[in-house]
């Protein structure tokens, strides 16, 4: 997106500074791309290219614009709001003639000035901008650029455009008459991570009737050992991306199930209004980015870091509230708590509704969070689900840390393990049992601000997530970290696993199915407690 | 007293006879006169609006009666009893389904949406559909098997409490992502609707809907009935027993699991028969029918009405959608709030809902 501003800025800069100074481009072929028959029209744009004028991506990029008018059958004008121009010399024409015919551009045409405009781009100055043409060419160049590419490439000093460009010139030349030089492209092409180099080679050793599409033995060879290779790297970066998919939405299911691993592994009390705390957490993002937007416009980029705590904050206060007015009455009576705590889920998405409206508001990626990594062709780790892995971990690692290293986590355990115990020692066990849940909302709050950065921020978030963090939790046993955080990973890994081979939502219920089967199996070491507190 | 005598007074008293004779008489006598043999001004005319909307409710009421056998009187708070509603739905849906015959959009002897699939033919388990008798018996046997698979290894492996309800929960969530899918063959998102008619009935008609009417109510005071007659039982002792303390009534020399599950797949089976006349009533049945928020709702009801008692729980999903019929309607964006109050007051301040204000002397239950 952006680099396309970039270049149509560059293209109406050329245009502009081009009324000024002329351009000297050959007549006939200007007027053959725009009247020409469709061959014609293709060859010319081919030589126009190759002729390396400044010229050409203005003629282009009004053909494609659709502004470009011949005049007569014979001169080629550039019209745009009455003002004419010369395609040929770049010269104004005032008056404008009246024999004016738009010049037709097919989608044959389009493709071509299309590609062409990237190879243009391939002498940009700017690193960026020739590495977008380059990743453009991949996808569709066509044997008219030779030229432009070898000079491109003679030039080029950057070594990831030069392999990329080197593959692109290979692509090409697989089509060449020359058996030597489609010899040596294939062994080029050993290097492609392209999916297009796969189709590229497969047609190329395509068999009709008794003729190979490659006539020469050797080449096929040659084109199969490549075929080889590139199919074995196609294949390990998708397991790459299943992976880090996999641990992408691990981490989700991790941030979502850590609050509820404190609430109901430890405390005990179930939820279900767990899910309207990330919406709260999520929400609260949202207000805050309003706020940054409104307020401090030029620290918009950071409004995230003021937002984490927020969000913290603000699901927190609200599971503070919940327990001391209606969560506090009901301990020891679970499925009562389970209906109360629905309905106040049912309460907090109404009221999201009412004050924020049923459709999902915008909360925008700050600038440092688009964009990604990107590993090979097909690997690409999208800055934020980067983040998001690595916020997970240290979310983790701070509940680890109250949990073991402060006194509020110890008085926690200890009321877990021994109310009466505790209290008789002097645990304040009321304001334990608040503050742990605040403190778990608080966490929900945090999944809240980390899914409003990569999903759809709306009344109805936190039910999308109540039945998969429960699982989480469910499968991972109850009062221990370790275990919700082996089944958040263990589910996500699963999950993607599961999908790329039999579709999302199969996926998912196999999941489900899984889990209803696993604790049928596991019940005692995943959720009873032993002993003497077994029926308790 | 013969034996038939002392099971009718084991039942109720005789004012409870009269009572439900009573019930009787309005619902197979005075609302069908003052639906069809009315004028439509008249004063005591019942419209077609009242009908279907009472002749739904009485199908929730039943699926009440159901959860109250388990969560009332066994203490298994399901969270899926949804789900074998829509089930009981779905079986029915086939049966209407193939009795749409040719009229629908594409005029196809298949149903529309598996002409919008490109299907050829129906998929094996469709097959016998178009006879009601095949169709009745999926309504009994697919929850019922489903139940009775589920329940045995829950109650097998000793799941109980919370986790049996965040599981049965799971399972909802489960079959309704398998019937949101188009492959599925049960309509995906749509559903089934546009049925034309029902045993050679044309099923929009004032004397279909009646006679649906009618056998609802009629399924209804019978599932009441059974309800009782088991919870008056010394079975239903057992199960009140399994509720206040499953340890002891293990040692006592009882096996829990074998009454759990009886009680369970008996309530699956109801919802099923419930979700059965619930489809051509309104028309229509879909997954959303399955979401976990429609079963907790289920609770809910019988929450309101009280549970372990029958009455109250017909009585609480009455009073729980008549609200919601007139509130969605008069004031839609405060129903969730009432309902999400309806929760939280009901559990803190009404644990035995609104029979135990109408008997403030019955002896509190724990």
């Amino acid at each position: 997106m952006f680099l396309k501003k970039i270049a149509q800025a560059l293209g109406l800069a050329a245009f502009l500074c081009c009324t000024q100074a002329a351009w000297a481009l050959p007549a006939d072929l200007v007027l053959a791309v725009a009247a020409g028959d469709s061959d014609e029209q293709v060859a010319a744009v081919g030589k126009l290219v190759a002729s390396g004028d400044a010229g050409v991506d203005a003629y282009f990029q009004a053909l494609l614009e659709g502004v470009v008018q011949v005049a007569g059958g014979r001169r080629v004008l550039i019209v745009k709001d009455t003002q004419g121009i010369d395609a040929a010399s770049g010269e104004k024409v005032d008056p404008l003639p009246a024999d004016l015919e738009d010049a037709i551009v097919n989608n044959r045409l389009r493709g071509t000035l299309e590609g062409a405009r990237s190879a243009l781009k391939l002498s940009s100055p700017d690193r960026a901008l020739r590495l977008a043409a380059v990743k453009s060419l991949e996808d569709g160049a066509r044997e008219e650029m030779l030229p432009l590419i070898a000079t491109a490439l003679a030039r080029e000093t950057d070594p990831q455009i030069r392999q990329s460009l080197t593959l692109v010139q290979a692509g090409i030349q697989l089509k060449s008459a020359d058996a030597a030089l489609r010899l040596a492209a294939v062994k080029a092409l050993a290097q492609s991570d392209n999916p297009n180099t796969k189709m590229l080679l497969l047609g190329r050793l395509e068999k009709k009737g008794e003729v190979y599409a490659e006539p020469d033995a050797a080449v096929r060879d040659a084109a199969q050992a490549t075929l080889k290779a590139v199919q074995a790297r196609l294949s390990t970066a998708d397991r790459i991306n299943q992976v880090f998919t996999g641990v992408s939405l691990g981490s989700i299911l991790l941030l979502a199930a850590l609050g509820l691993a404190i609430t109901y592994g430890l405390m005990g009390v179930i939820n279900m209004a767990h899910g309207e705390l990330i919406m709260v957490g999520a929400y609260g993002t949202y207000l805050v980015q309003n706020l940054f937007r409104a307020q401090l416009p030029a620290l918009f980029d950071w409004y995230l870091l003021a937002a984490v705590p927020a969000a913290f904050f603000a699901s927190a206060l609200v599971g503070i509230l919940l327990e001391r007015s209606v969560i506090r009455f009901l301990y020891g009576r679970p499925l009562e708590t389970l209906l109360a705590t629905w309905g106040i889920s049912l309460i907090l998405i109404q009221s999201v509704r009412t004050l924020y409206g049923a459709q999902n508001v915008q909360v925008e990626n700050p600038v440092w969070m688009s964009g990604g990594v990107e590993l090979m062709a097909n690997v690409v780790f999208p800055w934020n689900r980067v983040l998001i892995i690595g916020f997970a971990a240290a979310v983790l690692l701070l509940v680890w840390f109250v949990l073991t290293r402060t006194r509020l986590g110890l008085f926690v355990r200890a009321v877990t393990q021994n109310r009466g115990m505790a209290s008789c020692v002097g645990v304040p066990t009321a304001r334990v049992d608040t503050l742990a849940f605040g403190l778990g909302s608080g966490i929900a709050g945090l999944a809240g601000c980390a899914l409003s950065q990569i999903g759809n921020v709306g009344p109805d978030l936190g039910q999308t997530y109540i039945v998969d963090s429960f699982m989480v939790v469910v499968l991972g046993g109850v009062g221990q970290l370790a275990g919700t955080v082996y089944a958040a990973l263990g589910l996500g890994m699963a999950n993607k696993f599961l999908e790329a081979w039999s579709g999302a939502v199969l996926a998912k219920i196999a999941i489900l199915a899984f889990i209803i089967v696993f604790i049928q199996k596991r019940p005692q070491g995943l959720f009873a407690l032993k002993g003497r507190m077994a029926d308790s | 007293m013969g034996p038939l005598g002392a099971t009718i007074s084991r039942l109720y008293g005789r004012r409870g006879w009269i009572a439900l004779a009573a019930c009787a008489l309005i619902l197979f006598v005075a609302f069908p006169l003052a639906n069809l043999a009315l004028p439509q001004g008249s004063l005591f005319h019942v419209s077609d609006y009242s009908v279907a909307l009472i002749g739904k409710i009485m199908c929730y009421a039943i699926v009440a009666l159901a959860m109250d056998l388990v969560w009332g009187y066994t203490g298994i708070l399901s969270l899926g009893h949804g789900l074998f509603f829509a089930l009981g739905g779905y079986a029915m849906g086939m049966y209407l389904m193939r009795m749409i015959g040719r009229e629908g959009q594409y005029q196809s002897e298949l149903p529309d949406f598996m002409v919008f699939l490109n299907w050829k033919e129906y998929p094996w388990y469709w097959s016998f559909t178009d006879h009601f008798w095949y169709a009745a018996l999926l309504v009994v046997l697919v929850p019922g098997l489903l139940a009775f698979v589920f329940g045995f290894f829950a109650f097998r492996s000793r799941i109980k409490g919370v986790y049996f309800s965040i599981i049965t929960q799971a399972l909802t969530f489960a079959f309704m992502l398998l019937f949101f899918r188009n492959d599925t063959g049960f309509g995906g998102n749509n559903g089934f609707t546009d049925f034309k008619r029902i045993l050679g009935f044309h099923i929009a008609t004032a004397e279909t809907r009646m006679a649906l009417f009618v056998a609802t109510g009629a399924v209804l005071l019978l599932t009441l009935l059974a309800a009782r007659a088991i919870v008056a039982s010394k079975l239903g002792r057992v199960l009140t027993a399994i509720r206040d303390a499953e340890s002891r009534v293990m040692f006592c020399g009882y096996n829990p699991v074998h009454y759990k599950l009886f009680i369970w797949t008996v309530s699956a089976v109801i919802c099923g028969i419930a979700g059965a006349l619930y489809v051509p009533q309104v028309g229509i049945i879909n997954p959303s029918e399955m979401s976990p928020a429609n079963s907790i709702e289920i609770a809910i009801w019988v929450a309101v009405g009280g549970r372990g008692s029958l009455v109250g729980a017909i009585l609480g999903a009455g009073l729980v959608n008549g609200a919601k019929s007139l509130l969605t309607v008069a004031f839609p964006e405060y129903w969730l709030f009432f309902l999400g109050l309806l929760f939280i007051l009901v559990t803190l301040f009404l644990p035995q809902g609104v029979i135990g204000l109408l008997k403030p002397s019955r002896a509190k239950r724990t």
